[in-house]
């Protein structure tokens, strides 16, 4: 990429990059080598645009020229998290880890916590010096395949993000919420990085909440590494509901050891441009993956879900159901790829797509891609994209139900078979209940967690003071 | 007078299907609609019930003294019109509990009044799987989901107990349906027939109305009824098929 080429971002990065010993000087070796790598890459290679297959028909081409800031200095917060931030949903609790502005949010000197059974959980910006041995090992290599600009400066340029190591054996009972939040007077580019380490035959659940409580627009690139151990259980929720100016990228990446069970849900709310990468390596025999995914847009929003599956090795099952309902002049985009390597036989991988157009003007480009050099396996894929069954809609009325009801009703009945695959009851009932509100357009999204909505019989406790942050 | 049908034509793609269709159904009255395939019989009951795409352009539908004919499918639904599908739909995700309340308590709040309490309306649900004989739990099934043919008739006839119509339209209720089913469908409907309600029964077969017994018998062709009579016209059509009905037209 040539300076005089480079649109009001790029050089907003090439800027900030110039600046990478100052800005990390607390580093350590390894570290340092990794972010001057990405630079160079950078340097080259720049940011995306449409005319690269993989953002063919994105829009995040249009952050290109928006001026963004960074926050290079980690703010002081001497508030502890409780008393700026509570969600509660009946019968469920989880561990509360929560960033602002991509700073993780520690009121106490101690970035990292280790629990009585060995768990760790804090900043990962700490966890690269306390435990270099379990962080250089995996950190950058998960994610190694997916590498596009904005990955590229992620890895360059990362502020902070979320490490947790589950040691081998333990089974982590309260699920661990992480809460992305964004609440700057300027318009910021976020950079977090996650990683995500559970040790053999252990257990944990995961939820990634991304939501901003402001109406700037910020540009939120994150990259979340996980690797998953032998006989090991994830179940991954990411939640997003952000405004519908912000721009996001989640991209996570999943590496799957031996007869490991992995569940994602992919829960996207509200946004204005999304983009989720979602990367599973098969790397162990007998290890499963199960994909879902629901998208409920409107407006100009855009939602692009970007699956790869790699089935590396023999004997393992992915299957991915996304499905997404897409109102007035929302698009959304779809790309499976399944590759099942030669070696991995006995393979079964199977993907589906479907898709609603409330209006004409909203649109959809689903792309499944399968790569197959396996000759024992069971492969299928199927993509639809319609609008709502006129046959069920006129049996619905013929009972009496009214045109709105018989929608809605058909609405939520499309999503169910995606919410309905959420294990966590509470949890389930929750999200069901947001996607209700979605549909009949009473979500709101501003100065809320994902999470808060509740029905009315549940009590409801929620608020971020802004005032103390 | 419940149903009066008066000149009524009805164009589907600009194509005309019911041309110059005369019905009157009083209450109390069981009518039998029969006659080959293709003559108008399903296109009547989409005309009645306001499906989409069935274009009235001619004629007029008097329901309970109203004209109907700009009415919404649901609004005719609340005023009391039931059709039993044909071919039911299946709705994948929506339960048949949700689906049965939301319809009871849409009836109910168009009269004004309350909705159904949950324990009334379990109740009532229980009441109601008995008279057609429905053995298996709804509370988790989608509607009409991996039902059997025979199954999804006797769902036809449940809602149409829970729903309690004035006027039932059942189209081919027997189709694809054993001996067995057939008797629990029929007894279902005459269970609810009454003095204050009616029913227009389309039939191919002569087979239902042994267990459901009409008090007139019409028989469609092209468009329109071109004989009525009482319930022995049934057997007539039973023994000499539907061959001297259109030759008779023919000759006219």
């Amino acid at each position: 990429m040539k300076e005089t080429n480079s649109s009001v971002l790029e050089s907003a990065i090439l800027k900030k990059f110039s600046n990478l010993t100052l800005d990390h000087a607390d580093d350590s070796d390894y570290m340092t080598q990794i972010r001057r790598q990405a630079f160079e890459a950078f340097k080259s290679g720049g940011l995306p645009r449409r005319t690269e297959e993989k953002w063919k028909n994105s829009k995040f081409d249009q952050v290109l020229e928006n001026q963004m800031e960074f926050l290079t200095e980690k703010p002081e917060y001497n508030t502890e998290v409780s008393e700026i931030f509570h969600c509660s949903i009946h019968g469920f609790t989880t561990q509360v880890e929560a960033f602002l502005n991509g700073w993780y949010y520690t009121p106490n000197k101690n970035p990292l916590k280790v629990h009585d059974n060995g768990l760790i959980i804090g900043s990962i910006r700490a966890a690269q010096h306390q435990y270099p041995e379990l962080f250089n090992l995996h950190f950058g290599k998960i994610a190694q395949h997916n590498q596009h600009g904005f990955s590229v400066v992620n890895m360059g340029l990362f502020q902070d993000g979320l490490f947790i190591y589950v040691p081998d054996g333990v089974f982590v009972e309260e699920s661990i919420q992480l809460i992305k939040m964004v609440n700057a007077a300027k318009k910021l580019m976020i950079n977090t990085r996650n990683l995500v380490i559970l040790g053999k035959n252990s257990r944990l659940s995961l939820m990634h909440c991304d939501d901003s409580v402001n109406h700037q627009s910020s540009l939120i690139n994150t990259v979340s590494e996980i690797f998953v151990g032998e006989n090991a259980t994830l179940d991954l929720y990411k939640l997003q509901n952000i405004n519908d100016v912000t721009c996001l990228i989640n991209s996570t990446s999943v590496w799957q050891s031996r007869n490991s069970r992995v569940k994602v849900n992919v829960i996207t709310l509200n946004g204005g441009t999304i983009r989720n990468e979602l990367n599973v390596d098969l790397q162990g025999e007998g290890a499963e993956a199960d994909l879902n995914g629901i998208y409920l847009m409107d407006k100009k929003q855009q939602v692009d879900n970007q699956v790869f599956v790699n089935h590396a090795v023999p004997h393992c099952n992915s299957s991915e159901l996304f499905k997404g309902i897409l109102d007035e002049e929302s698009t959304a985009i779809f790309n499976g790829y399944i590759h099942v390597n030669k070696d991995a036989q006995k393979t079964n991988a199977f993907q589906r797509n479907n898709n609603i157009l409330m209006t004409p003007d909203a649109k959809v480009d689903t792309m499944p891609f399968l790569e197959i050099y396996a000759d024992d396996v069971k492969c299928s894929h199927g993509a639809t994209i319609g609008q709502l069954d006129n046959e069920a809609m006129f049996y619905l009325r013929q009972r009496g139900i009214n045109e709105k009801d018989a929608r809605l009703l058909l609405m939520y009945a499309f999503a169910a078979e995606v919410t309905d695959k959420i294990d966590i009851t509470p949890l389930r009932v929750n999200i069901e209940d947001m996607v209700k509100k979605r549909l009949r357009g009473e979500l709101s999204i501003c100065e809320k967690c994902v999470l808060h909505c509740s029905t009315p019989d549940i009590p409801l406790e929620f608020e971020i003071d802004l005032s103390k942050i | 007078m419940l149903l009066d049908i008066k000149n009524l034509h009805v164009s589907i793609n600009g194509k005309e299907i019911l041309k110059a269709f005369n019905l009157t159904v009083n209450k109390g009255e069981v009518h039998a609609i029969m006659g080959p395939n293709g003559t108008g019989k399903s296109t009547l009951a989409a005309a009645i019930t306001g499906r989409e795409g069935y274009e009235i352009t001619q004629g007029e539908i008097w329901f309970n003294g109203e004209l109907i004919n700009d009415m919404s499918p649901d609004e005719r639904a609340n005023k009391g019109i039931f059709l039993s599908f044909q071919y039911p739909v299946e709705i994948p995700g929506v339960s048949m509990t949700n689906f049965m309340r939301t319809a009871l308590n849409a009836k109910r709040e168009f009269n004004n009044q309350p909705p159904v309490s949950a324990s009334d309306f379990l109740k009532k649900m229980e009441e109601m799987k008995n008279l057609v004989e429905i053995h298996s739990k709804l509370t988790n099934r989608s509607v009409n989901e991996g039902f059997s043919g025979g199954e999804k008739k006797k769902n036809e006839i449940f809602q149409m107990a829970m729903l309690e119509p004035t006027m039932a339209i059942l189209d081919e209720t027997d189709s694809g349906l054993d001996i067995d089913a057939l008797k629990v469908v029929a007894k279902g409907v005459n269970a609810l027939r009454a003095d204050d309600n009616g029913f227009v029964v389309i039939t191919h077969y002569q087979r239902l109305l042994d267990f459901i017994v009409p008090d007139f018998v019409h028989v469609m062709y092209d468009g329109s009824i071109v004989k009525s009579g009482g319930k022995e016209l049934a057997l007539e059509l039973e023994a000499n098929g539907y061959e001297w009905i259109k030759e008779a037209v023919a000759e006219k």
